[in-house]
């Protein structure tokens, strides 16, 4: 009873890691440039294909693609600041750049139907979906690489917001845009930097993704709407907040499939997401969006 | 140092300054006064490269800005101080001051400029590790002089230091001004509030409905019949 109570709480956090991997990016555009990228799913589905490519053409490990992939989607969310958000960003309308998005996404869709058809890429696993036993507890290597990554990047990205020069900057750019251009800071530049380094989020999420899950061009959409209730529970912009919802969702999601039900796994997911927003409407780690005013 | 040659400014199809001309020489406190809504702040905004002047120039010591970006401007030397503050208000005071001194010219020496800018405003030394948004309008005032004075310009612009102060605080917020002109610093000062800051400047604009209506030492300025009917009430 215990033991299996401890296995569904254990995959429950596995499914976390996941969930907190792929989320780390979107809040992170968000935070900084307060765009939802719509199209982040696709990013995640490019960076997974692009890992596939790698690792059968060069039969190299999925998660040496890191050095390509990471910088590819990094230039990918560069320019998609540089070329569709930033001439938007003026627009009398600011939903306009939610549509830019969506239409980048259904853009990206197509485009990976075109060049690869609607079939099944399978990334070779190189044992990353073996299963490691820790006592009667069992996880997938990859899975436990997973949650070692989101842990690390959490981390990883909260140091560089807050220690570094480049990321004081970017969170004077996230508080105050107009007074950050006033401190001699190139906020179009912030900008592209920002959505590249979200869009490098998802290409390491991708690399970490891709052994597990068979790479399609739909698969985006199958893991973008978890990413969104991930942070939207976290407070948008929080990356500490996304991990933590991410962990919320993982566990509810194993405990519900396991206990109540496979089949209302998702409506207690989004049950308690929805409660959750009523009782807290800026999330577990949200704060409202004061956008530049003080006084 | 700063000259404006026939300046035509404004915001989409709406002309609000039309041919400003007027020149700022190094080391001195020149003060642009006008009622709300003459292009005061508007003339600001041209000069930091934050709308680009239909027609005209700008020069910032023999070097054409007119079509800078804002950021480049700041890099040149030339620090706005915004009306309402316009702090960072989830960072500390540290993090703001450090903001400050984020232009090239300011990086390298931002310790040794923070010590003399804590000995400027011994009020803001002692909020440091505060969030920004918890300090009063005062205190948020003093934090936005200290940060613009972070990025050691060479010329200091100040967009309505005393709106929506208390008139104590006015007072002392004048008081820092005039300690900022005594360091030796170039000043350019945008106000309502006429009366005092003709008493801390060497000469003035007077901008009227998008046009420079007067100019003079701030001293004959403050004896003018018109200045006097229009703006100090007398």
């Amino acid at each position: 009873m215990l033991e299996t109570f401890l296995q569904v709480v254990v995959n429950g956090l596995m499914l976390g890691g996941l969930f907190a991997i792929i989320s780390i990016g979107l809040t992170t555009i968000f935070g900084i440039i307060k765009v939802v990228n719509f199209a982040h799913g696709e990013f995640l589905m490019a960076g997974m294909f692009l890992t596939w490519l790698f690792t059968t053409k060069l039969g190299l490990h999925p998660y040496a693609a890191v050095v390509v992939v990471a910088p590819v989607l990094f230039v990918l969310g560069g320019l998609t600041q540089k070329l569709l958000i930033q001439p938007l960003m003026n627009a009398r309308d600011e939903h306009i750049q939610i549509f830019a998005t969506v239409g980048l996404s259904t853009a990206m869709i197509n485009l990976a139907l075109l060049i690869y058809g609607a079939d099944i890429a399978n990334t070779p696993a190189y044992g990353l979906r073996t299963p490691l036993e820790f006592g009667p507890i069992r996880v997938l290597e990859g899975q436990l690489f997973i949650l070692g990554a989101a842990i690390l990047l959490v981390i990883g990205m909260e140091l560089f917001l807050r220690r570094s020069r480049t990321g004081l900057a970017i969170r004077a750019v996230a508080q105050n845009r107009t007074a950050a251009q006033l401190m001699g800071i190139n906020v179009n530049w912030i900008y592209v930097l920002s959505f590249g380094l979200g869009a490098a989020c998802v290409g390491i999420a991708s690399v970490l993704v891709a052994p597990l899950y068979p790479t399609s061009s739909n698969i985006g959409t199958y893991f973008v709407l978890i990413a969104f209730v991930v942070v939207i529970l976290g407070g948008w912009g929080s990356i500490p907040g996304a991990f933590v919802g991410a962990m919320v969702i993982g566990l509810i999601d194993s405990l519900s499939g396991f206990y109540i039900g496979a089949d209302l796994r998702e409506a207690v997911v989004f049950g308690v997401f929805l409660v959750i927003l009523i009782l807290r409407p800026s999330g577990l780690f949200g704060t409202k969006q004061k956008l530049s005013h003080i006084s | 140092m700063l000259t404006l040659e026939n300046i035509h400014a404004g915001y989409g199809a709406t002309t609000i300054l039309h041919d400003v001309s007027l020149d700022v020489q190094a080391g001195e406190v020149v003060t642009i006064v006008g009622a709300n809504g003459a292009g005061k702040t508007t003339t600001l905004r041209a000069i930091a490269g934050q709308i680009r002047p239909t027609s005209g120039h700008i020069y910032f010591e023999g070097r054409d800005i007119t079509k800078l970006a804002a950021h480049d401007v700041v890099d040149l030397g030339i620090t706005m101080i915004p009306e309402g503050r316009q702090l960072f208000p989830d960072m500390t005071v540290r993090d703001n001051l450090m903001l400050g001194a984020f232009r090239s010219g300011a990086r390298s020496v931002q310790n040794e400029t923070l010590d003399y800018v804590l000995d400027l405003f011994p009020r803001v030394s002692e909020r440091m590790d505060q969030m920004a948004s918890s300090l009063s309008g005062g205190e948020q005032q003093m934090v936005a002089i200290a940060r613009g004075m972070m990025a050691k310009p060479r010329l200091l612009m100040f967009d309505e230091p005393s709106l929506g102060l208390a008139p104590i605080i006015v007072e002392q917020v004048f008081e820092v001004v005039k300690k900022v002109a005594a360091s030796g610093a170039t000043v350019l000062i945008v106000e309502q509030n006429v009366f005092t800051t003709l008493q801390s400047a060497d000469r003035g604009y007077v901008l009227e409905n998008g046009e420079i209506a007067l100019s003079d030492t701030a001293e004959a300025l403050l004896s003018n019949d018109h200045v006097r009917r229009a703006y100090l009430g007398i």
